[in-house]
């Protein structure tokens, strides 16, 4: 995803003689073709990413259409303030791009995980969290979020991840991408584990049960068309993060329900628990320790038609 | 620079500007007893950085005040943003009645300033440690946007505790940001405490020397010497510039100067009349 993200903004930046990149110090080689073809508005801004998002919003605010691009936890747990004040409050159109998001670092312990980053950032005015599943949907959204006139987090992951899709994808913040009719059940998949809801699906077929799958790549604005269709339609819904059920899809679609008068379905929230993750293990581990697998899902979700 | 954009005010005689200074702190003593608002003490300190500034420095236009190629001044220390609304005020950017509703309900002048609330106004401050940032950005895109405008940071400096000044204040040398400066509102104080006392400040003149900016240190309330270090931007070394302007907090009114008290106190009618006779403007 990040080689995508790398590409996608080189060719941007040179379409769009206002695109800006900041980096927080990664991104070694990575944007090494976008130097060569914007030297001028490329900068490492170290590892002081408070200062990057103050920088974006004064670029921004200059008539500028700064990226900020760094892992995950350094971009928004620690810029919170930042990005509320500076980018949400002066409502400018600065593009967040975390990286490594999620367990995709899981290795390096939790200072380097994201699984609450999306609660917080939601809570947010202005801005739009979104959260592409794969390199097709990294180039689509980066498109939208640089035509977008609001503050934008993007969340992907790190590199290798499989496409989901073979090209890219009709793309708009708000709007989920469907992938698989079905009718007993909706999983509504937010980012890099959309791939695990496909194979959930594929699971269920076998036992008869017809699972829709959706890219729900859009926290805020949420698609509130397509919630509205699939809690009419299905008996069980189900969203999917590597994230915490706090505050992120699962929690959106949790505070959408409650509004709603007379909700049909049952909702049930996979993604990671309210706790840190302290088990040594690389990413894949991490899913299987938290019942992010097609197998374990697919075994909650009969449980939950046969109880429902 | 585009003809839209105007020469300054200036430059005005020191003595015409004293008394523009003085009439200045009246009114914000007026300001903050009408409006039941504190800080009066830290905007009264500031107040010869801001005439100095826009009255002898900044190339603006009032009637244009978004002009592209205009000079930015942004008051990183938000809570004496009457101080500021008086300037602007003063320089035609909007009604002078404007500062008779300072503060009050549904007013256009909050008591710290909201996103484009008035014009001429540049950012929404309140909260420490934001304005060097996004003034390093409005400096790094006149580079981009190859144009010669400069950018004025005014922080406090109890505002020099906050992490984010010190990261921005690395960054900009080593990208030879010399159409910025920051002037150091240094009147000693923070809210409740010496602000040397209550972090290591000093030496702030060799600190921001030693991060590689063109530090000057100064009377921050000699209009004469604001003017000439201000007019020193940018600076042909390719250094930004950091002027640490020594001030007084309360400056201007005896009995509120360097008494902390009046960060938060509100001058009552009588304290009103007082520093209108202090002042020589009763």
């Amino acid at each position: 995803m990040r080689n995508a993200f790398a590409q996608q903004i080189t060719a941007l930046a040179q379409q769009d003689p206002r695109v800006v990149v900041l980096s927080g110090d990664i991104g070694n080689r990575l944007f090494d073709d976008l130097k060569a073809k914007c030297p001028d508005r490329f900068f490492n801004c170290g590892v002081a990413e408070a200062n990057m998002i103050g920088m974006a919003a004064g670029l921004a605010l200059s008539g500028l259409r700064p990226v900020c691009y760094t892992i995950t936890p350094f971009l928004t747990y620690r810029c919170l303030e930042q990005i509320r004040v500076d980018l949400c409050y002066h409502h400018v159109p600065v593009v967040l791009v975390g990286t490594g998001s999620g367990l995709s670092y899981a290795s390096l312990g939790a200072t380097h995980h994201s699984c609450e980053e999306m609660g917080m950032l939601r809570l947010l005015p202005h801005l739009t969290v979104a959260a592409p599943a794969d390199a097709w949907e990294v180039r689509a959204s980066l498109r939208a979020a640089l035509q977008s006139q609001d503050p934008v987090y993007l969340r992907i992951g790190k590199k290798g991840e499989p496409n989901v899709h073979s090209a890219e994808p009709a793309f708009a913040f708000g709007q989920a991408i469907p992938l698989r009719p079905g009718n007993d059940v909706a999983i509504l998949a937010a980012g890099t584990v959309l791939p695990i809801a496909l194979a959930t699906a594929e699971i269920l077929a076998r036992d008869g049960i017809s699972a829709a799958v959706y890219s729900f790549h859009t926290l805020k604005p949420l698609d509130t068309a397509t919630l509205a269709d699939v809690f009419q339609r299905c008996r069980v819904v189900a969203t999917l993060e590597e994230h915490s059920i706090l505050g992120g899809l699962g929690g959106g679609v949790a505070e959408w329900l409650a509004d709603q008068s007379q909700p049909k379905s049952r909702l049930i929230r996979c993604g990671t628990p309210d706790e840190f993750l302290h088990l040594t293990c690389e990413q894949e581990e991490a899913r299987e320790h938290f019942g992010l697998t097609p197998v374990a899902l697919s075994q909650r979700l009969r449980d939950a038609l046969r109880t429902s | 620079m585009s003809p839209s954009v105007s020469s300054p005010a200036g430059p005005g005689q020191t003595s015409d500007l004293g008394l523009v200074a003085r009439q200045l702190r009246l009114r914000l003593v007026q300001m903050s007893h009408a409006a039941g608002t504190p800080h009066l003490g830290s905007a009264l300190s500031c107040v010869d950085i801001l005439v100095a500034a826009y009255w002898n420095i900044l190339r603006i236009d009032p009637s244009n005040p978004r002009d592209p190629n205009r000079d930015r001044f942004i008051l990183s220390k938000g809570h004496a943003a009457s101080a500021l609304y008086a300037v602007l005020a003063e320089r035609g950017f909007f009604p002078r009645a404007w500062l008779d509703t300072f503060a009050q309900h549904g007013a256009p002048l909050a008591e710290q300033p909201a996103p484009h609330c008035a014009p001429g106004v540049e950012l929404a401050t309140g909260s420490l440690g934001h304005g060097l940032p996004v003034g390093v950005g409005m400096a790094l895109a006149a580079r981009i946007q190859k144009r010669d405008h400069r950018v004025f940071v005014c922080l406090s400096d109890g505002e020099c505790n906050e992490g984010t000044v010190w990261e921005a204040a690395l960054f900009a040398p080593a990208h030879r940001l010399s159409q910025l400066a920051v002037i150091i509102d240094y009147n000693k104080w923070q809210a409740t405490g010496r602000s040397n006392e209550v972090m290591s400040l000093p030496s702030l003149r060799e600190k921001w020397a030693a991060f590689g900016w063109n530090a000057i240190e100064l009377d921050g309330h000699d209009l004469g010497a604001l003017t000439a270090a201000l007019q020193s931007v940018p600076n042909a070394s390719g250094q930004p510039t950091a002027i640490i302007a020594n001030t007084i907090k309360g400056k201007g009114v005896p009995f509120m100067e360097d008494d902390n008290n009046w960060h938060y106190r509100i001058p009552k009618a009588d304290e009103v009349t007082k520093a209108a006779q202090a002042l020589g403007l009763a």
